[in-house]
Protein backbone atom coordinates (compact mmCIF):
# COMPACT_ATOMS: atom_id res chain seq x y z
CA UNK A 1 0.00 0.00 0.00
CA UNK A 2 0.84 3.21 -0.96
CA UNK A 3 0.12 4.89 2.26
CA UNK A 4 2.21 2.83 4.42
CA UNK A 5 5.27 3.29 1.91
CA UNK A 6 4.82 6.93 2.40
CA UNK A 7 5.16 6.85 5.98
CA UNK A 8 7.87 4.65 6.36
CA UNK A 9 10.65 7.46 6.22
CA UNK A 10 9.01 9.66 9.04
CA UNK A 11 9.67 6.90 10.99
CA UNK A 12 13.01 6.74 9.63
CA UNK A 13 13.80 10.48 10.20
CA UNK A 14 13.03 10.32 14.06
CA UNK A 15 16.01 9.11 15.53
CA UNK A 16 17.89 11.68 13.23
CA UNK A 17 15.71 14.66 14.90
CA UNK A 18 16.03 12.89 18.80
CA UNK A 19 19.59 13.73 18.29
CA UNK A 20 21.10 15.59 21.20
CA UNK A 21 22.87 18.54 21.81
CA UNK A 22 26.40 18.25 21.12
CA UNK A 23 28.69 17.88 24.00
CA UNK A 24 30.42 20.88 23.33
CA UNK A 25 27.77 22.71 23.36
CA UNK A 26 26.03 21.43 26.53
CA UNK A 27 29.44 21.66 28.29
CA UNK A 28 29.49 25.67 27.18
CA UNK A 29 26.07 26.16 28.49
CA UNK A 30 26.78 24.53 31.87
CA UNK A 31 29.60 26.28 32.52
CA UNK A 32 28.05 29.96 31.63
CA UNK A 33 25.08 29.11 34.01
CA UNK A 34 27.87 28.53 36.72
CA UNK A 35 29.40 31.49 35.70
CA UNK A 36 26.03 33.68 35.62
CA UNK A 37 25.39 32.10 39.32
CA UNK A 38 29.25 33.17 40.76
CA UNK A 39 28.03 37.09 41.64
CA UNK A 40 25.07 35.65 43.44
CA UNK A 41 26.86 32.77 45.23
CA UNK A 42 29.75 34.66 45.95
CA UNK A 43 27.21 37.59 47.30
CA UNK A 44 25.60 35.00 50.08
CA UNK A 45 29.00 33.50 51.07
CA UNK A 46 30.53 36.94 51.95
CA UNK A 47 27.02 38.11 53.49
CA UNK A 48 27.77 35.21 55.79
CA UNK A 49 31.30 36.46 57.27
CA UNK A 50 32.44 38.62 59.70
CA UNK A 51 34.09 41.54 58.67
CA UNK A 52 37.26 41.02 59.76
CA UNK A 53 37.47 37.55 58.04
CA UNK A 54 36.46 39.31 54.95
CA UNK A 55 39.17 41.84 55.56
CA UNK A 56 42.43 39.64 56.06
CA UNK A 57 41.13 36.38 53.67
CA UNK A 58 39.53 38.74 50.75
CA UNK A 59 36.73 38.36 48.83
CA UNK A 60 36.32 34.93 47.23
CA UNK A 61 37.88 32.73 49.99
CA UNK A 62 36.66 29.91 51.80
CA UNK A 63 35.42 31.96 55.35
CA UNK A 64 36.85 30.67 58.90
CA UNK A 65 33.22 30.97 60.49
CA UNK A 66 29.73 31.66 59.02
CA UNK A 67 27.10 33.52 60.84
CA UNK A 68 23.76 35.13 60.23
CA UNK A 69 25.72 38.62 62.32
CA UNK A 70 25.29 41.04 59.15
CA UNK A 71 21.93 40.15 58.80
CA UNK A 72 21.02 40.90 62.02
CA UNK A 73 23.14 44.41 61.93
CA UNK A 74 21.51 45.29 58.67
CA UNK A 75 18.28 44.48 59.95
CA UNK A 76 18.25 47.04 63.04
CA UNK A 77 21.45 48.99 62.77
CA UNK A 78 21.31 49.79 58.90
CA UNK A 79 17.31 49.90 58.89
CA UNK A 80 16.66 48.10 55.99
CA UNK A 81 13.52 47.06 57.83
CA UNK A 82 12.25 50.68 57.71
CA UNK A 83 13.37 50.64 53.92
CA UNK A 84 11.60 47.68 53.13
CA UNK A 85 8.50 48.51 55.19
CA UNK A 86 8.82 52.32 53.02
CA UNK A 87 8.78 50.03 49.72
CA UNK A 88 5.62 48.02 50.20
CA UNK A 89 3.59 51.48 51.74
CA UNK A 90 4.47 52.39 47.68
CA UNK A 91 4.29 49.22 46.14
CA UNK A 92 1.28 47.66 46.96
CA UNK A 93 -1.02 50.47 46.53
CA UNK A 94 0.52 51.60 43.09
CA UNK A 95 0.10 47.90 42.09
CA UNK A 96 -3.63 47.64 43.32
CA UNK A 97 -4.55 51.20 41.58
CA UNK A 98 -2.76 50.20 38.73
CA UNK A 99 -4.50 46.98 38.15
CA UNK A 100 -7.76 48.01 38.97
CA UNK A 101 -7.21 50.99 36.46
CA UNK A 102 -5.81 48.75 33.85
CA UNK A 103 -8.38 46.10 33.35
CA UNK A 104 -11.41 48.90 33.71
CA UNK A 105 -9.50 50.08 30.11
CA UNK A 106 -8.79 46.77 28.90
CA UNK A 107 -12.67 45.65 29.04
CA UNK A 108 -14.16 49.33 28.02
CA UNK A 109 -11.58 49.10 24.74
CA UNK A 110 -12.16 45.51 23.84
CA UNK A 111 -16.01 45.53 24.34
CA UNK A 112 -16.59 48.97 22.85
CA UNK A 113 -16.90 49.84 19.66
CA UNK A 114 -15.28 53.51 19.53
CA UNK A 115 -13.77 55.03 17.10
CA UNK A 116 -11.22 56.47 19.79
CA UNK A 117 -10.36 52.55 20.91
CA UNK A 118 -7.01 52.16 18.43
CA UNK A 119 -5.91 55.29 19.08
CA UNK A 120 -5.62 55.00 22.92
CA UNK A 121 -4.68 51.21 22.54
CA UNK A 122 -1.36 52.78 20.56
CA UNK A 123 -1.03 55.41 22.97
CA UNK A 124 -0.55 53.21 25.35
CA UNK A 125 1.61 50.99 23.63
CA UNK A 126 3.80 53.90 22.27
CA UNK A 127 3.95 55.44 25.87
CA UNK A 128 5.89 51.21 26.78
CA UNK A 129 8.84 52.60 25.55
CA UNK A 130 8.98 56.30 26.43
CA UNK A 131 12.40 57.26 28.15
CA UNK A 132 11.90 58.24 31.47
CA UNK A 133 14.22 61.12 31.45
CA UNK A 134 11.38 62.56 29.35
CA UNK A 135 8.82 63.05 31.95
CA UNK A 136 11.46 63.36 34.73
CA UNK A 137 11.34 67.53 34.80
CA UNK A 138 7.45 67.81 34.50
CA UNK A 139 7.04 64.99 36.75
CA UNK A 140 8.87 66.42 39.46
CA UNK A 141 7.48 70.06 38.88
CA UNK A 142 3.80 69.06 39.01
CA UNK A 143 4.41 66.88 42.39
CA UNK A 144 6.04 69.97 43.88
CA UNK A 145 2.96 71.77 42.70
CA UNK A 146 0.69 68.94 43.83
CA UNK A 147 2.16 69.54 47.22
CA UNK A 148 2.73 65.62 47.18
CA UNK A 149 7.05 65.75 46.66
CA UNK A 150 8.99 64.34 48.89
CA UNK A 151 5.56 61.92 50.20
CA UNK A 152 4.45 58.43 49.28
CA UNK A 153 1.69 60.05 47.02
CA UNK A 154 4.38 61.32 44.90
CA UNK A 155 5.20 57.92 43.87
CA UNK A 156 2.69 56.18 44.02
CA UNK A 157 0.61 58.39 41.44
CA UNK A 158 3.43 58.46 39.02
CA UNK A 159 3.86 54.25 39.23
CA UNK A 160 0.19 53.67 38.81
CA UNK A 161 -0.16 56.24 36.19
CA UNK A 162 3.23 55.10 34.42
CA UNK A 163 2.54 51.52 34.33
CA UNK A 164 -1.16 52.06 33.14
CA UNK A 165 0.66 51.40 29.61
CA UNK A 166 2.38 48.25 30.22
CA UNK A 167 -0.76 46.52 32.13
CA UNK A 168 -3.36 47.75 29.86
CA UNK A 169 -1.36 46.07 26.68
CA UNK A 170 -1.06 43.03 28.48
CA UNK A 171 -4.41 42.74 30.06
CA UNK A 172 -6.71 44.05 26.39
CA UNK A 173 -4.42 41.19 24.63
CA UNK A 174 -5.92 39.09 27.52
CA UNK A 175 -9.17 40.28 27.04
CA UNK A 176 -8.83 39.76 23.40
CA UNK A 177 -9.31 36.23 23.88
CA UNK A 178 -12.37 36.25 25.89
CA UNK A 179 -15.33 35.23 23.51
CA UNK A 180 -17.38 38.52 23.34
CA UNK A 181 -20.56 36.51 23.59
CA UNK A 182 -20.22 35.65 27.46
CA UNK A 183 -21.02 39.22 27.61
CA UNK A 184 -23.63 39.50 25.22
CA UNK A 185 -25.78 36.72 26.79
CA UNK A 186 -25.00 38.61 30.00
CA UNK A 187 -26.05 41.60 28.38
CA UNK A 188 -29.34 40.57 26.91
CA UNK A 189 -30.00 39.37 30.65
CA UNK A 190 -30.16 42.44 31.61
CA UNK A 191 -26.85 43.28 33.41
CA UNK A 192 -25.28 46.67 33.52
CA UNK A 193 -22.02 47.21 32.12
CA UNK A 194 -20.14 47.93 35.54
CA UNK A 195 -22.10 44.06 36.62
CA UNK A 196 -20.58 42.66 33.31
CA UNK A 197 -17.34 43.61 34.47
CA UNK A 198 -17.11 43.07 38.10
CA UNK A 199 -19.04 39.84 37.97
CA UNK A 200 -17.62 38.24 34.04
CA UNK A 201 -14.96 39.96 32.77
CA UNK A 202 -12.70 40.74 35.78
CA UNK A 203 -12.83 37.14 37.05
CA UNK A 204 -12.17 36.09 33.46
CA UNK A 205 -8.65 38.25 33.08
CA UNK A 206 -7.19 36.66 36.50
CA UNK A 207 -4.32 34.47 34.79
CA UNK A 208 -3.48 38.12 32.99
CA UNK A 209 -3.82 40.29 35.99
CA UNK A 210 -1.82 37.57 37.89
CA UNK A 211 1.53 37.54 35.69
CA UNK A 212 0.79 41.45 34.89
CA UNK A 213 0.77 41.56 39.02
CA UNK A 214 3.89 39.46 39.40
CA UNK A 215 6.10 41.69 36.93
CA UNK A 216 4.38 45.07 38.14
CA UNK A 217 5.27 44.49 41.34
CA UNK A 218 9.30 43.63 40.44
CA UNK A 219 9.33 46.58 38.43
CA UNK A 220 7.54 48.74 41.14
CA UNK A 221 9.65 47.38 43.62
CA UNK A 222 13.11 47.46 42.34
CA UNK A 223 12.34 51.16 41.03
CA UNK A 224 15.87 53.58 41.44
CA UNK A 225 15.24 56.37 39.23
CA UNK A 226 11.83 58.03 40.48
CA UNK A 227 12.84 57.06 44.20
CA UNK A 228 16.09 59.34 43.86
CA UNK A 229 14.05 62.35 42.15
CA UNK A 230 10.39 62.13 44.10
CA UNK A 231 12.14 61.25 47.61
CA UNK A 232 15.10 62.88 49.79
CA UNK A 233 13.38 62.42 53.44
CA UNK A 234 15.42 59.57 54.51
CA UNK A 235 12.64 58.24 56.40
CA UNK A 236 10.18 57.78 53.48
CA UNK A 237 12.83 56.30 51.06
CA UNK A 238 12.03 53.05 49.58
CA UNK A 239 14.60 49.92 49.98
CA UNK A 240 16.19 51.48 46.48
CA UNK A 241 17.56 54.67 47.40
CA UNK A 242 17.83 53.50 50.80
CA UNK A 243 20.75 50.86 50.28
CA UNK A 244 22.50 53.46 47.64
CA UNK A 245 22.38 55.71 50.79
CA UNK A 246 23.52 53.35 53.21
CA UNK A 247 26.76 52.51 50.68
CA UNK A 248 28.13 55.89 51.31
CA UNK A 249 27.91 55.49 55.25
CA UNK A 250 29.21 52.31 55.19
CA UNK A 251 31.61 51.93 52.34
CA UNK A 252 34.38 49.60 53.84
CA UNK A 253 32.42 46.93 55.22
CA UNK A 254 31.19 45.06 52.46
CA UNK A 255 29.73 41.98 54.18
CA UNK A 256 26.94 43.85 55.59
CA UNK A 257 26.14 45.80 52.57
CA UNK A 258 25.66 42.60 50.91
CA UNK A 259 23.52 41.46 53.63
CA UNK A 260 21.45 44.64 53.41
CA UNK A 261 21.43 43.70 49.33
CA UNK A 262 20.44 40.18 49.88
CA UNK A 263 17.13 41.38 52.02
CA UNK A 264 16.33 43.78 49.96
CA UNK A 265 15.85 41.10 47.25
CA UNK A 266 14.12 38.99 49.60
CA UNK A 267 10.17 40.14 48.79
CA UNK A 268 11.00 40.02 44.85
CA UNK A 269 12.67 36.74 44.52
CA UNK A 270 10.00 34.78 47.15
CA UNK A 271 7.40 36.88 44.67
CA UNK A 272 9.55 35.00 41.14
CA UNK A 273 9.93 31.75 43.08
CA UNK A 274 6.48 31.07 44.26
CA UNK A 275 4.44 33.10 40.57
CA UNK A 276 7.49 32.11 38.24
CA UNK A 277 5.03 30.80 35.34
CA UNK A 278 3.28 34.19 35.60
CA UNK A 279 6.49 35.96 35.59
CA UNK A 280 7.75 34.50 32.38
CA UNK A 281 4.44 34.66 31.06
CA UNK A 282 3.87 38.23 31.29
CA UNK A 283 7.11 39.35 30.08
CA UNK A 284 6.64 37.57 26.64
CA UNK A 285 3.51 39.21 26.19
CA UNK A 286 5.28 41.76 23.58
CA UNK A 287 7.42 39.46 21.97
CA UNK A 288 4.38 36.75 20.81
CA UNK A 289 0.67 37.21 20.56
CA UNK A 290 -0.94 37.59 23.41
CA UNK B 1 -22.29 44.69 17.30
CA UNK B 2 -25.00 44.64 19.93
CA UNK B 3 -24.82 48.07 21.91
CA UNK B 4 -27.60 48.02 23.95
CA UNK B 5 -30.78 46.74 24.35
CA UNK B 6 -33.40 48.39 21.69
CA UNK B 7 -35.49 50.65 23.52
CA UNK B 8 -37.47 53.98 22.20
CA UNK B 9 -34.99 56.38 23.19
CA UNK B 10 -33.45 58.41 20.10
CA UNK B 11 -30.12 57.83 18.70
CA UNK B 12 -28.09 60.85 20.41
CA UNK B 13 -29.92 60.24 23.22
CA UNK B 14 -28.46 56.85 23.04
CA UNK B 15 -24.56 57.74 21.56
CA UNK B 16 -24.05 59.97 24.90
CA UNK B 17 -25.36 56.90 27.34
CA UNK B 18 -22.56 55.07 25.47
CA UNK B 19 -20.22 57.87 25.97
CA UNK B 20 -21.49 57.82 29.31
CA UNK B 21 -20.96 54.39 29.74
CA UNK B 22 -17.04 54.26 28.01
CA UNK B 23 -15.47 57.19 30.35
CA UNK B 24 -17.03 55.52 33.24
CA UNK B 25 -14.35 52.83 32.46
CA UNK B 26 -11.88 55.07 30.93
CA UNK B 27 -11.98 58.47 32.68
CA UNK B 28 -10.08 58.12 35.40
CA UNK B 29 -7.06 56.05 33.66
CA UNK B 30 -6.79 58.32 31.07
CA UNK B 31 -6.91 61.39 32.91
CA UNK B 32 -4.33 59.68 35.34
CA UNK B 33 -2.25 58.68 32.25
CA UNK B 34 -2.62 62.49 30.72
CA UNK B 35 -1.52 64.20 33.34
CA UNK B 36 1.34 62.35 34.55
CA UNK B 37 2.80 60.57 31.29
CA UNK B 38 1.44 62.70 27.75
CA UNK B 39 1.15 66.14 29.47
CA UNK B 40 4.68 65.75 30.52
CA UNK B 41 6.25 64.69 27.17
CA UNK B 42 5.07 67.73 25.64
CA UNK B 43 5.95 69.76 28.91
CA UNK B 44 9.62 68.31 28.24
CA UNK B 45 9.57 69.39 24.83
CA UNK B 46 9.07 73.03 25.66
CA UNK B 47 11.20 73.26 28.89
CA UNK B 48 13.82 72.26 25.97
CA UNK B 49 13.64 75.71 24.81
CA UNK B 50 13.75 77.79 28.17
CA UNK B 51 16.13 78.54 30.50
CA UNK B 52 13.98 76.68 33.56
CA UNK B 53 16.30 76.55 37.07
CA UNK B 54 13.37 74.08 38.33
CA UNK B 55 12.88 76.40 41.83
CA UNK B 56 10.87 79.85 40.08
CA UNK B 57 7.41 79.39 38.66
CA UNK B 58 8.73 81.76 35.43
CA UNK B 59 10.89 80.87 32.55
CA UNK B 60 12.39 82.89 29.72
CA UNK B 61 12.69 81.21 26.04
CA UNK B 62 16.02 80.85 24.85
CA UNK B 63 14.63 79.52 21.43
CA UNK B 64 17.25 76.63 20.40
CA UNK B 65 20.14 77.48 22.24
CA UNK B 66 20.15 74.79 24.67
CA UNK B 67 21.03 72.04 21.85
CA UNK B 68 23.58 74.22 20.31
CA UNK B 69 25.24 74.24 23.62
CA UNK B 70 24.85 70.47 23.70
CA UNK B 71 27.26 69.33 20.98
CA UNK B 72 29.93 71.65 22.64
CA UNK B 73 30.03 69.91 25.46
CA UNK B 74 32.56 67.35 26.17
CA UNK B 75 30.16 65.12 28.59
CA UNK B 76 27.46 65.30 25.96
CA UNK B 77 29.50 64.01 23.19
CA UNK B 78 31.05 61.50 25.57
CA UNK B 79 27.68 60.36 26.80
CA UNK B 80 26.32 59.82 23.15
CA UNK B 81 29.02 58.01 21.93
CA UNK B 82 28.66 55.41 24.95
CA UNK B 83 25.00 55.42 24.57
CA UNK B 84 26.45 54.32 20.42
CA UNK B 85 28.74 51.45 22.37
CA UNK B 86 26.13 50.25 24.64
CA UNK B 87 24.14 49.62 21.81
CA UNK B 88 25.99 48.17 19.75
CA UNK B 89 26.78 45.68 22.41
CA UNK B 90 23.37 45.13 23.66
CA UNK B 91 22.18 44.05 19.74
CA UNK B 92 24.21 41.59 19.40
CA UNK B 93 25.64 40.20 22.79
CA UNK B 94 22.78 39.34 24.34
CA UNK B 95 20.64 38.30 21.28
CA UNK B 96 23.11 36.17 20.05
CA UNK B 97 23.49 34.26 23.65
CA UNK B 98 19.76 34.73 24.29
CA UNK B 99 19.12 33.14 21.34
CA UNK B 100 21.47 30.23 21.23
CA UNK B 101 20.41 29.55 24.93
CA UNK B 102 17.18 29.48 23.87
CA UNK B 103 17.96 26.59 20.80
CA UNK B 104 19.40 24.84 23.28
CA UNK B 105 17.43 24.63 26.38
CA UNK B 106 14.17 24.06 23.69
CA UNK B 107 15.51 20.53 23.32
CA UNK B 108 14.84 18.06 26.32
CA UNK B 109 18.02 18.78 27.83
CA UNK B 110 18.64 17.54 31.38
CA UNK B 111 18.20 19.95 34.22
CA UNK B 112 17.18 22.92 31.88
CA UNK B 113 14.65 24.05 34.47
CA UNK B 114 18.12 25.20 36.68
CA UNK B 115 20.34 26.46 34.06
CA UNK B 116 16.64 28.32 32.81
CA UNK B 117 16.99 29.93 36.42
CA UNK B 118 20.75 30.20 36.57
CA UNK B 119 20.42 32.73 33.54
CA UNK B 120 17.29 34.49 33.99
CA UNK B 121 17.81 35.16 37.91
CA UNK B 122 19.69 38.54 37.43
CA UNK B 123 16.45 40.11 35.77
CA UNK B 124 14.98 39.71 39.17
CA UNK B 125 16.97 41.16 41.46
CA UNK B 126 17.11 44.85 41.94
CA UNK B 127 19.23 46.93 39.09
CA UNK B 128 20.87 48.79 42.59
CA UNK B 129 21.90 45.84 44.23
CA UNK B 130 23.30 44.53 41.24
CA UNK B 131 25.22 47.61 40.35
CA UNK B 132 26.59 47.51 44.26
CA UNK B 133 27.63 43.92 43.71
CA UNK B 134 29.82 44.27 40.40
CA UNK B 135 31.19 47.41 41.79
CA UNK B 136 32.64 46.04 45.10
CA UNK B 137 32.65 42.26 44.16
CA UNK B 138 33.55 42.01 40.77
CA UNK B 139 35.50 45.24 40.14
CA UNK B 140 36.83 46.51 43.52
CA UNK B 141 40.60 46.49 42.53
CA UNK B 142 42.06 45.03 46.19
CA UNK B 143 39.27 42.23 46.62
CA UNK B 144 37.17 42.15 43.83
CA UNK B 145 36.48 38.57 41.89
CA UNK B 146 38.10 39.69 38.54
CA UNK B 147 41.38 41.09 39.82
CA UNK B 148 41.54 37.73 42.51
CA UNK B 149 41.19 35.73 39.74
CA UNK B 150 43.35 37.06 37.47
CA UNK B 151 46.17 37.49 39.81
CA UNK B 152 46.68 33.83 39.12
CA UNK B 153 47.87 33.96 36.20
CA UNK B 154 49.74 37.71 36.36
CA UNK B 155 50.60 38.02 40.14
CA UNK B 156 50.34 41.13 41.98
CA UNK B 157 50.02 43.62 38.91
CA UNK B 158 46.34 42.28 38.37
CA UNK B 159 45.38 44.51 41.67
CA UNK B 160 46.61 47.12 39.65
CA UNK B 161 43.79 47.17 37.28
CA UNK B 162 40.81 50.20 37.79
CA UNK B 163 37.85 48.36 36.23
CA UNK B 164 35.87 51.24 37.05
CA UNK B 165 38.59 54.08 37.59
CA UNK B 166 40.32 53.60 34.12
CA UNK B 167 39.00 55.81 31.56
CA UNK B 168 39.48 53.15 28.83
CA UNK B 169 37.61 50.35 30.83
CA UNK B 170 34.54 52.08 32.98
CA UNK B 171 32.19 51.86 30.39
CA UNK B 172 32.96 48.64 29.33
CA UNK B 173 32.85 47.41 32.97
CA UNK B 174 29.41 49.05 33.13
CA UNK B 175 27.75 47.26 30.16
CA UNK B 176 29.79 43.99 30.79
CA UNK B 177 27.42 43.94 34.52
CA UNK B 178 24.21 45.22 32.31
CA UNK B 179 24.62 42.29 29.59
CA UNK B 180 24.80 39.98 32.63
CA UNK B 181 21.24 40.98 33.15
CA UNK B 182 19.97 41.46 30.09
CA UNK B 183 20.99 37.63 28.69
CA UNK B 184 18.01 35.66 30.29
CA UNK B 185 15.68 38.30 29.30
CA UNK B 186 16.74 37.90 25.79
CA UNK B 187 16.54 34.09 26.34
CA UNK B 188 13.25 34.06 27.99
CA UNK B 189 11.93 35.79 24.63
CA UNK B 190 12.89 33.46 22.36
CA UNK B 191 12.38 30.29 23.62
CA UNK B 192 8.10 31.60 23.67
CA UNK B 193 8.80 32.33 19.87
CA UNK B 194 10.19 29.25 19.75
CA UNK B 195 6.80 27.69 20.76
CA UNK B 196 5.19 29.21 18.30
CA UNK B 197 7.61 27.89 15.36
CA UNK B 198 5.21 25.88 12.94
CA UNK B 199 6.49 22.27 14.40
CA UNK B 200 5.02 20.65 11.09
CA UNK B 201 7.10 23.12 8.58
CA UNK B 202 10.02 21.73 10.64
CA UNK B 203 9.24 18.54 10.50
CA UNK B 204 9.03 18.67 6.43
CA UNK B 205 12.07 20.32 5.77
CA UNK B 206 13.95 17.85 7.93
CA UNK B 207 12.55 15.30 6.02
CA UNK B 208 14.18 17.35 3.07
CA UNK B 209 16.89 16.75 4.47
CA UNK B 210 17.64 20.14 6.14
CA UNK B 211 19.35 19.71 9.46
CA UNK B 212 21.37 21.68 11.87
CA UNK B 213 22.77 25.08 10.72
CA UNK B 214 20.86 24.91 7.40
CA UNK B 215 17.62 24.42 9.16
CA UNK B 216 18.71 27.40 11.61
CA UNK B 217 19.78 29.76 9.13
CA UNK B 218 17.17 29.04 6.44
CA UNK B 219 13.18 27.85 8.52
CA UNK B 220 14.09 28.89 12.30
CA UNK B 221 15.80 32.30 12.50
CA UNK B 222 13.16 33.50 9.44
CA UNK B 223 10.76 32.03 11.51
CA UNK B 224 11.46 33.91 14.42
CA UNK B 225 12.04 37.14 12.81
CA UNK B 226 9.15 39.11 14.58
CA UNK B 227 10.58 37.77 18.20
CA UNK B 228 14.09 39.45 16.64
CA UNK B 229 12.82 42.51 15.90
CA UNK B 230 10.97 42.80 19.70
CA UNK B 231 14.18 42.05 21.03
CA UNK B 232 16.13 44.70 19.00
CA UNK B 233 13.97 47.31 19.90
CA UNK B 234 13.65 46.27 23.41
CA UNK B 235 17.46 46.02 23.63
CA UNK B 236 17.81 49.33 22.09
CA UNK B 237 15.29 50.88 24.61
CA UNK B 238 16.96 49.26 27.40
CA UNK B 239 20.27 50.84 26.40
CA UNK B 240 18.95 54.42 26.44
CA UNK B 241 16.98 53.90 29.58
CA UNK B 242 20.26 52.59 31.01
CA UNK B 243 20.61 54.82 34.42
CA UNK B 244 20.81 52.85 37.89
CA UNK B 245 24.06 51.12 36.21
CA UNK B 246 25.71 53.92 35.68
CA UNK B 247 24.02 56.28 38.29
CA UNK B 248 25.07 53.59 41.16
CA UNK B 249 28.79 51.94 39.81
CA UNK B 250 30.42 55.40 38.36
CA UNK B 251 28.20 58.31 38.06
CA UNK B 252 29.53 58.57 34.59
CA UNK B 253 32.95 58.93 36.19
CA UNK B 254 36.17 59.34 35.40
CA UNK B 255 35.68 62.58 33.34
CA UNK B 256 33.08 61.22 31.44
CA UNK B 257 34.02 58.28 30.57
CA UNK B 258 31.39 56.00 31.22
CA UNK B 259 28.49 58.64 31.09
CA UNK B 260 25.28 58.28 29.45
CA UNK B 261 22.70 60.24 28.38
CA UNK B 262 19.59 59.45 30.68
CA UNK B 263 22.55 59.95 33.72
CA UNK B 264 23.86 62.98 31.88
CA UNK B 265 20.53 64.48 31.95
CA UNK B 266 19.71 63.45 35.87
CA UNK B 267 23.46 65.12 36.57
CA UNK B 268 22.32 68.30 35.02
CA UNK B 269 18.54 67.87 37.00
CA UNK B 270 20.30 67.78 40.29
CA UNK B 271 22.89 70.70 39.11
CA UNK B 272 19.19 72.70 38.36
CA UNK B 273 20.16 73.87 34.88
CA UNK B 274 16.66 72.34 33.95
CA UNK B 275 16.14 74.02 30.43
CA UNK B 276 19.77 71.84 29.39
CA UNK B 277 17.96 68.91 31.21
CA UNK B 278 15.30 68.58 29.24
CA UNK B 279 16.87 69.25 26.15
CA UNK B 280 18.78 66.19 26.19
CA UNK B 281 16.24 64.85 27.32
CA UNK B 282 14.64 65.34 23.70
CA UNK B 283 17.41 64.25 22.34
CA UNK B 284 16.77 60.50 24.33
CA UNK B 285 13.42 60.74 23.36
CA UNK B 286 14.28 61.70 19.01
CA UNK B 287 16.41 58.88 18.71
CA UNK B 288 13.74 55.94 21.08
CA UNK B 289 11.32 57.65 18.41
CA UNK B 290 12.51 55.80 15.99
CA UNK B 291 12.03 52.13 17.95
CA UNK B 292 8.83 53.50 19.25
CA UNK B 293 7.24 53.65 15.78
CA UNK B 294 9.14 50.23 14.78
CA UNK B 295 7.65 48.56 18.02
CA UNK B 296 4.09 49.79 16.89
CA UNK B 297 4.06 48.83 13.56
CA UNK B 298 5.22 45.03 14.25
CA UNK B 299 2.16 45.21 17.23
CA UNK B 300 -0.43 46.60 14.39
CA UNK B 301 1.27 43.76 12.05
CA UNK B 302 0.07 41.40 15.34
CA UNK B 303 -3.21 42.85 15.53
CA UNK B 304 -4.17 42.73 12.18
CA UNK B 305 -3.04 38.75 11.59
Amino acid sequence: MSATAQEIPVVKSKPKTKKGVHPVILFIVWFGAFLWLVPIAGSVLTSLRGFDDFNARGFWSIPETISLDNYIRAWGKMGIDKYLLNSFIITLPSLFGCIMLSSMCAYALVRFQFKLAKPIYFMFVGGLLLPFQMLLLPVFKLSNDLNIYNTYWALIFFHTAFQLAFSTFVLRNFMKTVPASLFESAQIDGATEWTIFLRIAFPLMMPGIASLATLEFTWIFNDYLWALVLVTDNALKPITTGLSNLRGQFTTDYPLIVAGSILACAPTLIVFFALQRYFIGGLTVGATKG
Amino acid sequence: MVQAPVRTVNRQQRAFNQFITIMSFLGVPLLLYTVWVIYPTFQTLLLSTTDWDGLSDTWNSVGFANFERLWSEEPFRKSIVNNIIWIIVFITIPPAAGLGLAMVLNTDVKFDRFLKIAYYLPLVLATVVTALVWAQGIYNPRSGLLNTFLSLFIGNKAFEIQWLGDPNLAIFSVIAAAVWRQVGYVMILYLAGLKTVDQEVLEAAKMDGAEGWTLFRYMVFPMLAPVTTIVVVISVIDSLRSFDMVNIMTRGNPFDSSNVLANYMYLSFEDYRMGYAASIAVVLFAISLIFIFLYLREVMKQEES
